[in-house]
């Protein structure tokens, strides 16, 4: 390329912020107000978390707020899942950049692979630190997330070489790590069984949005095609059951299972007082599933399913794989929204008496220890749900683009 | 029809009859099952379905109502006493959600970048925390950490201080503020959370709404000679509205049903009261199904206002 300098059609970082700050006098005005209100937010916020907040609370109750009342000597459990975790994560990430959708791989590390290393690194290093915890259990979390970047170079580097048929087996290790997570945290087969009501803080809370997560998809996908059956009964029961969750707030249903599944079981048979709270969240999500699922499947033209079946496909083949792909794609966006929603809506286990995330919060502050800490506690589980979230919702606009036909292959 | 034989499982006719004949079946023996425990379980208990406790003394009183209670009165003025509790916040919060949701949804549109991004963090902020969350950091770290008596905060005709927000004229009386419209702090903190929480997903309705809205309509209309604000009010709000009132209905039945997590700042509304009262006579069944019943009215009075309105803004052809 020739030394020709480029022409400097879009405006400088100057011009572009006195445009977008100062176009007229009352923009200008708008701004300073702002400016300043903005200011002096972060200014307070900043001498409030540096010098008055007392983080102790946290650093204190580390261990409870991750895993709630789990037994000390059987926590190894917890830390092999984590790492078996990381591991199948690294896997999985350097197979989707080994493969991408189209053409070759284009490099290695991507810039959002880097990004997402360095904010890895840097939370590997920083958080073990800022909780104060010991120094052993520091440099397992290094090793971790160590193992989980190693993983991710291996795969991305060495995946071509990978035969086709055991790489179609990859996906296959996320149910089974699942059910293995089952085994390691509730115990059997040979391990120490640790009640449900022993499980507390993010442990509880991951556990039961994703079992509800898990299990709403495939209910709602099913509730979804009731409710544009052609058979009156499947049609009408689909509709009735979506209507009357989708009519009560989550809180009286999850009382409903507290105080009724009782008696509508016979005696001995209701379960557990959290795994009640579970299946009423499944069956609360599988009504708003069901209705995202349903504008999915409007949007797929009825000559699809014709076409299908006049080609010999019975029914529930031509669903499977030629309606169904086609609007789960269309329908994505909004079934992510909704399993926000339900990693959400896991706070209201605190509200029957559950020690979540939030409820162990309270049982947190309820100590005289720690009473009046609620700025700093409150702030904390902020942050962390804000980020699974935004986590949840990024990974969705992921999926998104690598599952649509047109998408250009990301650089 | 001699000598064409087709199995049942190819019968077109027939299939969808046994499909339905299975479902039906299968949902029939569960009812039955639940039912039947539900029965059996309850006469055990001696709990069987029955209304005559509701004119028992309730025997727990209710911090705030608007209407006149005390704990000698009947369970059931106790649960109207919730029911109104709710639907003051509800209402209060639906006009309030509105606003502020529709000044966060315009603000996205604003020529000033600084105004346009903060909307946006908000929506982001806020729909991605707990409402829950919200709720408790509203009530425990916000409203329960004001000043009280000399030190709270007052404005001309209004204060605000720990024991609540006081209007019209308040004065103090032995340290304590008193005057004749006092809100308290848990109306207010949730009122606060459920308005800010509500919003923002307002905000994400109207601003769909608005730019559902060609931008040809906007360049058309300044050519024409409205000013922004004319053609924002003549020109796109009346056809936003067509895409924002749906919108606006199921948010609406959103903020109404999320009231009920008033407990977690400590505002006696129905599901509050329900709870004690549950726990007081022991009538899980009856509780719920009056808990489940007023939610549905509720959702549904809302859905009809909001049909009807949904009616005045469509597109009228002749």
């Amino acid at each position: 390329m020739d030394a020709v300098p480029p022409l400097r059609l879009r405006p400088g970082a100057w011009q572009r912020l006195r445009r977008g700050l100062f176009a007229s006098r009352v923009d200008g005005l708008i701004s300073i107000v702002l400016i300043g209100f903005l200011l002096a937010a972060a200014l307070g916020l900043a001498k409030w978390a540096l010098f008055q907040a007392q983080w102790a609370v946290i650093s204190a109750n580390s261990t409870l707020f991750a895993v709630g009342r789990y037994p000390l000597e059987q926590q190894w459990r917890l830390w092999l899942l984590t790492t078996l975790l990381a591991l199948a994560t690294g896997l999985s990430w350097g197979l989707l950049r080994a493969f991408p959708r189209s053409g070759p791989p284009v490099t290695l590390w991507p810039r959002n692979d880097r990004w997402a290393v360095a904010i890895l690194v840097v939370l590997a290093i920083w958080r073990p630190m800022a909780l104060q915890l010991a120094l052993p259990i520091q440099m397992r979390w290094w090793a971790i997330t160590g193992l989980l970047l190693l993983a991710r170079w291996a795969a991305g580097r060495w995946g071509q070489a990978i035969p086709q048929v055991s790489r179609r087996l990859v996906p296959l290790i996320w149910p089974l790590l699942y059910l293995v997570g089952m085994v390691l945290i509730s115990g059997g087969l040979g391990l120490v069984q640790v009640a449900p009501s022993e499980w507390g803080g993010l442990l509880l809370t991951l556990l039961m949005s994703s079992f509800a997560i898990l299990l709403c998809f495939p209910l709602g996908v099913l509730l979804a095609l009731g409710r544009r059956s052609e058979l009156p009964l499947l049609r009408w029961g689909s509709v009735l059951y979506i209507e009357f969750i989708r009519g009560a707030p989550l809180i009286t249903l999850l009382f409903l299972g507290q105080n009724i599944l009782g008696f509508l079981l016979p005696g001995g048979m209701a379960p557990d007082r959290v795994w009640r709270a579970a299946w009423v969240l499944t069956f609360f999500a599988a009504a708003y599933v069901a209705e995202a699922v349903r504008s999915g499947l409007s949007a797929v033209p009825a000559g699809q399913l014709e076409a299908a079946r006049s080609l010999g496909l019975p029914l529930p083949l031509a669903l499977i794989h030629v309606v169904l792909p086609q609007a789960l794609r269309v329908a994505l966006p909004a079934t992510v929204g909704q399993f926000i929603t339900l990693l959400q809506d896991t706070t209201l286990l605190s509200l029957i008496g559950l020690l979540d995330l939030l409820g162990t919060a309270r049982t947190v502050m309820a100590n005289p220890e720690f009473l009046g800490k609620n700025a700093e506690v409150y702030l904390v589980l902020a942050v962390l749900f804000w980020c699974c979230c935004a986590a949840l919702g990024l990974g969705s606009r992921a999926l998104e683009i690598r599952l649509n036909p047109q998408a250009q292959p990301s650089r | 029809m001699a000598g064409v034989f087709t199995p049942w499982w190819r019968n077109r006719r027939l299939l969808p009859w046994i499909v339905q004949a299975a479902v039906g079946l299968l949902l029939l023996v569960l009812v039955a099952f639940l039912v039947g425990n539900l029965v059996r379980n309850l006469t055990a208990a001696g709990l069987l379905l029955s209304w005559s406790w509701l004119g028992n003394p309730a025997g727990f009183d209710i911090s705030e109502t608007l209407l006149p209670f005390d704990a000698s009165l009947p369970y059931w003025r106790a649960l109207l006493a919730g029911l109104v509790n709710t639907l003051r916040v509800v209402l209060v919060g639906l006009v309030g959600a509105t606003l502020l949701g529709t000044l966060v949804g315009t603000a996205s549109f604003s020529s000033n970048a600084l105004l346009k991004r903060l909307a946006r963090i908000y929506v982001e902020l806020i729909r991605n925390i707990p409402l829950l969350l919200q709720l408790v950091f509203w009530y425990f770290v916000v409203f329960l950490a004001l000043p009280n008596g000399t030190a709270a905060i007052q404005l001309p005709g209004v204060v605000l201080a720990k024991s609540g927000l006081f209007l019209g004229a308040p004065e103090l009386v032995n340290g304590v503020w008193q005057s004749p419209l006092k809100i308290t702090v848990e109306f207010g903190a949730l009122l606060t959370g459920l308005v800010v929480y509500t919003a923002a997903f307002i905000a994400e309705v109207v601003r769909g709404g608005v730019a559902s809205v060609p931008q040809g309509q906007w360049e058309a209309a300044g050519s024409l000679g409205f000013s922004p604000l004319q053609t924002l009010r003549r020109i796109v709000l009346p056809q936003a509205l067509r895409v924002i009132v749906p919108g606006l209905n199921s948010q609406y039945i959103s903020l109404a049903k999320n009231s009920s997590l008033a407990v977690a700042c400590g505002y006696t509304d129905l599901y509050s009261v329900a709870e004690t009262s549950l726990n007081q006579s022991g009538r899980a069944v009856e509780v719920v199904l009056i808990l489940l019943g007023a939610y549905l009215v509720i959702d549904l009075l809302i859905s009809a206002v909001m049909n009807g309105l949904n009616g005045l803004v469509q597109l009228r052809e002749r």
